[in-house]
């Protein structure tokens, strides 16, 4: 159950989606890297070829972060931001979503939560999405994107992986 | 397959009667008087959740018989998880890049003498200095 990797996707509810990840690093250090900049736009990429220019997270109750990724080839931009409503260091972060792009309306209510044992570090993230339309909207890019460019994705992570060892 | 039907399978889905109902469904069909053995619960219950499942495409009911038994259909299923392995691979590419930061900053740590608790002693001198007034 606490073994590094393997990420589990589930839906509590029609409008929850529960993804639950263990890393073997201390919640510190895991926490840094989902709240300091420089250290976010170092993996919160999304699929190949793309970077995120813009990297802004004022970490406090009412503080707001805003994300921009660009893609080098075609130029395009995505971003998306809102406000922090929960700060616990190191436990827990709360924060409202919205993607500019309309890429699908409305907000969602993501929860983050870090817990560590014996220095690994389990991350629970629940997104709520505030309503069906945006949900719809979800699955529909997702499937738009398609599977088997995340399959290539992720094999060819895999080989990385491999490669340095 | 459209988003609305896959709303209908993870709201069939977001109950624990109902997945209880395909989890024994999956083994072998049955009829609801069957089906609702097992639960604390009326037929007119049971028929009830067996109504939304039936909705989702999730489940059929034999026509001929008295007793109706119940099917599993594997489909929107199917769909269901294979929308939400797609979504897991886009994020589990994205955190397997974060093993590997994370791995790369725990080595940075451990080069510097400093331990995860946050504090100007044990820090590193070339850190702790920036930080000090």
């Amino acid at each position: 159950m606490t073994k590094a990797g393997a990420l589990v996707v589930t839906t509590p509810s029609d409008r929850e989606i529960l993804m639950t990840r263990v890393f073997g690093a201390p919640r510190q250090l895991v926490f840094d890297a989902f709240t300091k900049p420089d250290l976010v736009r170092r993996w919160l990429l999304g699929p190949d070829g793309w970077t995120m220019p813009v990297c802004e997270i004022d970490l406090r109750v009412g503080g707001c972060y805003r994300y921009v990724w660009s893609n080098e080839k075609s130029g395009k931009e995505m971003a998306t931001g809102g406000v922090f409503r929960d700060v616990f260091f190191f436990n827990k972060i709360a924060t409202t979503e919205k993607f500019e792009d309309p890429w699908y309306p409305g907000e969602a209510i993501v929860t983050t939560t870090f817990e560590e044992e014996r220095g690994r570090t389990t991350v629970r993230q629940s997104m709520r999405l505030e309503s069906r339309e945006i949900r719809d909207g979800i699955l529909k890019s997702g499937m738009e994107s398609g599977v088997e460019r995340s399959y290539e994705r992720l094999e060819e992570e895999l080989a990385a992986q491999e490669a340095k060892r | 397959m459209t988003p609305s039907s896959l709303d209908a399978t993870f709201a069939a889905l977001a109950d624990p009667t109902r997945r209880a109902i395909l989890a024994r469904l999956a083994s072998g069909d049955a009829s609801v008087t069957e089906l609702a053995v097992p639960f604390a619960m009326s037929q007119p219950a049971i028929s009830k959740h067996l109504k939304v499942l039936e909705r989702a495409g999730l489940v059929s009911a034999a026509r001929d018989a008295q007793r109706r038994p119940r099917r599993l259909e594997a489909k929107p299923l199917g769909d269901a998880s294979e929308w939400l392995e797609g979504y897991r691979a886009r994020w589990e590419a994205q955190f397997q890049r974060l093993d590997a930061l994370l791995s790369e900053l725990q080595a940075r740590k451990t080069n510097t003498h400093t331990k995860t608790k946050r504090g100007p002693t044990k820090r590193g001198r070339t850190k702790s200095r920036r930080r000090l007034p």
